[in-house]
């Protein structure tokens, strides 16, 4: 019930705030996003932890019982928390566009609830075309908001992002598909639950018998889309444009809620539908992530647009999403799983930090602004903490999900099993990641040194702002202060995400492990360790218990 | 001949209503020829009624034994049709004698001789009557003449659809093409009955199932039935395939499409796009049938003969492809739901090629059968809100706002044909959950179980390269700003316009709910058409190959002996 409600309320809250008055949407919408936030929190005492890689919370109705399509939502922990980030992220957004949406105001905080009940539909989905569905779905209000309220080059932003997530999502349906036919020549007429089905966990369990060819083409297809979402170098062309053209709440739900729509979609389902092939292919996406991050790094470092930097510092922090992903080890896709929430808190916080300048200066070109720190203390304050933050210094967010994903990385080198090492990858990617790391810190604390401090400029013929002050006002404090403490908390004390992460991990690399006979001579081995290398991590991190 | 009759309950009623309209539009009382459309509209709804045989028992029509044993093809087809049709009306009426009616309005007496109406209505009627022939048909000749029957009345209604010479234009070119289509399929049909010696559809079955030769050793010791196919018949099926493509607007017969559809009225474009487009597939369905999917000795899925197949593969490929890209360069709205419609026959034809299947899901013919039932709604919607908006042109006549320019802002301005449009819009392009994501699936599922891999990667492509024309009919009206210098569009007065497309949004979401059922109708309809040819005899364990040369027996001039002749 509690998840039906999470998916139902903001569209509820849209349809309320489309056809209600203009002036009044925002707070309406407001109503409606702390709502959702609510019984977000509420799911989280709700949840049984202990328990926490069964899907809870389930709802299934039958829709087409020949496809056995079947509308069916659930949530282990690994939806739960990034549903709670999509929840968080929601209020947070319709607070901070108060001051700079002002016409067709209803269609925006109506899109902008869709998108939220959508994107919360895309990480509860148990049934492959439901989750389908509403990944599609997540593409009209985005392309929407990008195309009212969005920079000078919006029209070509938002429809290069809707065509090329639309022709990836095609394809990979097309992958789908097949697997759920070949699943009816592979499984007896006689046997239950023959015929055709779309439920993730059946679809699981008859993939391990397709052959590593035919699931090397259902990887592709199913990457084709996933790829172009996360996004993965060279596909990934349509993010700076999207990113930069959106409005300020576009640009926080798109970094920090819908590319983890492609990371999670790896996770769930190209992990188990297409094991072997993963596995095979982990090297060569490890190497293209790591391109990624080093060159989105390096364009990073000669941007002149703030908001560009960030949108571009978002392939490359992604880069090490998908590495530890694809490490195939409890640590790696911990980390990666980390990854997504802090990235979304970080970005989304910085993407909030540079609207606020936007909204005042009207420019966010790196020559025109410089040292606001002496007329901003308070944002300077906010924008130097996400800075690090994004960056990965230790003590915030990002240096432990960052780490996490490095060390998988490195320990994928020989051995197999969900406790232990991957088999896939190994030091010399963790090595070239790591420069990924010095990148980072030179084009983030460029941005900030040029911004924030050093002598004051300010753009030519700028004059204040009618209605918001020069430095934050409370509205924007009350804006940023949450996803502070949140990076701050995940950064100190992780250990509970991590420690609630773990279960369904295992599981899901699990099925990796049926595919791999040989692996249970290595896992035997792994019984006799004291304690799985996630706890050792743990225990380095939280360390003080 | 009886049991024939039997079947035709619909039809009959459509042709009875047909000639009392033609009557009824040349009364002189206005009131009585207002009646013109609703009379039309209890018509199809009768004869929608009548084609369900529970109703027809209940009348009386039908005995139980002999709805038990109706064809289950039937009373879908002649419902779905019908039910599009009764959505298209409120979209038809007004598009002919708007002058001649405001004059007798004014007083000046009416004039029978230059009344149009009751005809159009007619026609339409006729047309429709036609296309419910085809779903029927179980003889070639029947089927040239269903065929014909659907099209001809549709030649004069695009000619009368507005009073400018473009739509006489229009008439005129899909006439010709329509003749040249129409002889093509003709000399097909007659080719099919020279090679089988009969003309209907369970015979041309039939003649190839009992085909026996004698073959070598090794097939006759593995109990093989072999098929020939004389050359003649593989033209003949070539040639009758191809005269169906001008129906569907498929390559190489798609050129008349852009031009027809923009010179007509936007409500006679509407039921261009899809009665004839239901007519072909449901005559495909049944000669296609005749032929027979098998299923190869040495295992893989079932598939059409070589022959065939190459083709259809050929005309699937190109249609979709030559549909969608011609539609990206388009500025007229009209023009680009033409070459959409193209582009959705193309997709219709690779599940067709993917023949039939065991379950819904892997059931191409069914598949077929629903698309042609979501793309009508949707298509209804696109059309109806074009053909209610009106501008005046350079030389002052009010004509339609058919530009994508001219489709701007219409969210604002007229919210409720604004919102259909871009519903319309996104469920021909198949955005998940609306009602056309749920007929593309069975599209991509039978073709994959068909093993047409290829086609279902270039089906995938083409359907994401839509997105590039559908996309700019959603954004217009929701995300576009008419120019300050540019004359605004109006409403046409005729609220049926905005009926119609009112309706299309509201069926293009309400009818999700619907999709379970339809889809398992669908696939029981097109199970029960299939095994009806082919009595049941699926072939298995088949091959083919030309037939061998008859040395003895053969007389200059005759044709190679066929199976019929033995």
């Amino acid at each position: 019930m509690l998840m039906l409600a999470l998916l139902l309320i903001p569209l509820i809250g849209a349809v309320v705030v489309a056809v209600g008055g203009e002036r009044e949407s925002k707070h309406v919408a407001l109503g409606w996003t702390l709502l959702a936030c609510v019984a977000a929190v509420a799911s989280v005492f709700a949840f049984n932890w202990s328990d926490a890689a069964t899907a809870q919370f389930e709802m299934r109705a039958p829709f087409l019982p020949h496809y056995g399509i079947n509308l069916w939502i659930a949530a282990d922990s690994v939806s739960l928390l990034l549903v709670l980030l999509t929840a968080l992220l929601g209020p947070l957004c319709v607070l901070g566009s108060y001051s700079s949406v002002h016409h067709r105001q209803r269609l925006y905080y109506a899109s902008l609830l869709a998108l939220q009940s959508f994107v919360t539909g895309v990480f509860l989905a148990q049934d492959v075309i439901l989750f389908y569905v509403f990944f599609e779905l997540t593409l009209a209000p985005m392309f929407v908001l990008i195309r009212e309220w969005g920079g000078a080059n919006r029209k070509k932003a938002s429809v290069k992002f809707f065509l090329y997530t639309f022709t990836g999502s095609i394809l990979t349906l097309a992958g789908v598909i097949y697997v759920a036919w070949a699943r009816t020549g592979l499984i007896e007429t006689a046997a239950v639950n023959a015929g055709w089905t779309f439920s993730l966990e059946f679809l699981t369990d008859t993939a391990r018998f397709m052959s590593s060819s035919e699931q090397t083409v259902v990887l592709l297809a199913l990457l084709a889309g996933f790829a172009v979402k996360v996004p993965l170098f060279p596909v990934h062309t349509w993010l700076p444009l999207a990113h930069t053209e959106a409005p300020t709440a576009g640009s926080v739900v798109l970094a920090g809620v819908l590319l983890k729509l492609g990371t999670y979609a790896l996770y769930k389902i190209a992990i188990p539908l297409a094991p072997a092939a993963f596995v095979a292919f982990a090297p060569y996406v490890a190497a293209v992530s790591i391109i990624g991050i080093l060159y989105a790094g390096l364009i990073c470092w000669t941007q002149r647009d703030v908001k560009k930097l960030v949108a571009y510092s978002s392939v490359s922090h992604l880069g090490f999403c998908i590495l530890g992903l694809v490490a195939m080890n409890a640590v790696g896709v911990g980390g990666s799983i980390l990854y997504m929430i802090n990235h979304g808190l970080s970005t989304g916080a910085l993407f909030l930090c540079i609207g606020m300048i936007y909204e005042r200066y009207h420019t966010r070109d790196m020559d025109e602004l410089g040292g606001l720190a002496s007329k901003m203390p308070v944002w300077a304050f906010f924008m130097v903490f996400f800075s690090l933050a994004s960056v990965g210094l230790p003590g915030l967010n990002g240096f432990v999900s960052e780490f996490m994903c490095m060390l998988g990385a490195f320990q994928a080198g020989a051995a197999w099993g969900p406790g232990g090492t991957g088999g896939v990858l190994g030091p010399w990617f963790a090595a070239f990641a790591a420069t990924g790391m010095v990148v980072g810190a030179m084009y983030i604390l460029y941005m900030v040194g040029k911004v924030v401090f050093g002598p004051l400029t300010e753009p030519r013929g700028h004059h204040p702002h009618e209605t918001l002050p020069t430095d934050l006002n409370l509205r924007e404090i009350t804006v940023l202060t949450p996803l502070a403490v949140a990076c701050l908390v995940l950064g100190v004390y992780p250990t509970p995400v991590i420690r609630s992460l773990e279960a369904p991990i295992i599981e899901q690399l699990a099925h990796v492990e049926r595919y791999f006979p040989e692996a249970e001579a290595v896992e035997t081995s792994e019984l006799e360790r004291p304690e799985p290398a996630g706890a050792s991590i743990v225990a380095a991190e939280g360390g003080l218990r | 001949m009886k049991e024939k009759l039997l079947l035709l309950h619909p039809e009959i009623a459509l042709f009875a209503g047909a000639c009392l309209l033609m009557v009824l539009g040349l009364s002189k009382s206005a009131t009585l020829r207002s009646l013109c459309a609703p009379v039309t509209g209890l018509v199809i709804l009768i004869a929608g009624l009548l084609a369900i045989p529970e109703v027809a028992e209940r009348l009386g029509l039908l005995t139980a034994e002999q709805r038990s044993t109706a064809p289950l093809l039937l009373p879908y087809a002649k419902a779905m049709v019908a039910g599009v049709a009764l959505l298209l009306l409120p979209l038809m009426t007004g598009v002919v004698d708007r002058a001649l009616e405001s004059r007798a309005v004014r007083g000046q007496p009416f004039d029978p001789g230059r009344s149009l109406r009751g005809e159009f209505y007619a026609f339409l009627l006729f047309s429709l009557t036609g296309v419910m022939l085809c779903a029927s048909a179980d003889d070639l000749i029947w089927l040239f003449l269903a065929l014909e029957l659907t099209s001809l009345p549709t030649y004069i209604m695009v000619a009368l659809s507005t009073e400018r010479l473009r739509s006489m234009e229009a008439g005129v070119k899909y006439f010709f093409l329509g003749a040249f289509g129409a002889a093509t399929f003709l000399m097909g049909f007659a080719l099919l009955y020279g090679a089988a010696g009969t003309t209907s559809l369970t015979g041309l079955s039939q003649m190839m199932t009992l085909g026996i030769i004698e073959t070598g050793a090794t097939e006759a010791a593995r109990g093989v039935q072999v098929y020939e196919l004389s050359p003649m018949f593989i033209a003949g099926m070539t040639l009758a395939v191809l005269g169906i493509a001008f129906k569907i607007a498929a390559v190489p017969m798609h050129f008349y499409a852009a031009d027809v559809y923009q010179g007509a009225a936007a409500p006679v474009s509407a039921y261009l796009a899809f009665a004839p487009k239901a007519a072909g597939f449901f005559a495909l369905v049944s000669l296609l049938s005749a032929v027979t999917w098998y299923a190869p000795i040495d295992g893989g899925a079932t598939t059409l003969p070589e022959s065939l197949r190459v083709l259809l593969w050929v005309m699937a490929a190109l249609t979709m492809t030559i549909g969608n890209v011609l539609a990206l360069q388009q500025r007229s709205a009209k023009r680009i739901l033409a070459y959409s419609s193209i582009a959705h026959s193309g997709y219709m034809l690779v599940a067709l090629m993917a023949g039939p299947g065991r379950s819904p899901a892997s059931d191409g013919l069914g598949a077929v059968l629903f698309y042609l039932l979501v793309y009508g709604v949707s298509n209804a919607g696109a059309f109806a809100v074009i053909g209610a908006l009106e501008k005046r042109n350079a030389r002052g006549e009010m004509v339609e706002a058919e530009n994508l320019d001219d489709l701007r802002g219409l969210c604002r301005s007229h919210p409720l044909l604004g919102w259909s449009l871009v519903i319309s819009a996104l469920g021909l392009l198949g955005l998940p959950p609306l009602f056309g994501f749920w007929g593309k699936l069975p599209l991509f599922s039978s073709g994959l179980a068909a093993g047409e891999i290829a086609l279902v990667v270039i089906l995938a492509i083409n359907s994401a390269a839509a997105a590039f024309y559908y996309l700019r009919l959603a954004a217009a009206p929701l995300l576009d700003r008419l120019d300050d210098h540019q004359p605004r569009p109006v409403e046409s007065t005729l609220s049926g316009r905005r009926v119609t497309a009112v309706l299309s949004a509201i069926a293009a979401i309400g009818l999700v709910a619907f999709t379970a059922p339809l889809q398992v109708t669908t696939h029981r309809a097109a199970e029960d058409a299939y095994q009806r040819v082919t009595l049941g005899e699926r072939a298995r364990d088949v091959i083919f190959r030309p037939a061998p040369e008859v040395a003895s027996d053969e007389r200059a001039g005759e044709p190679v002996a066929t199976a019929a002749e033995r």
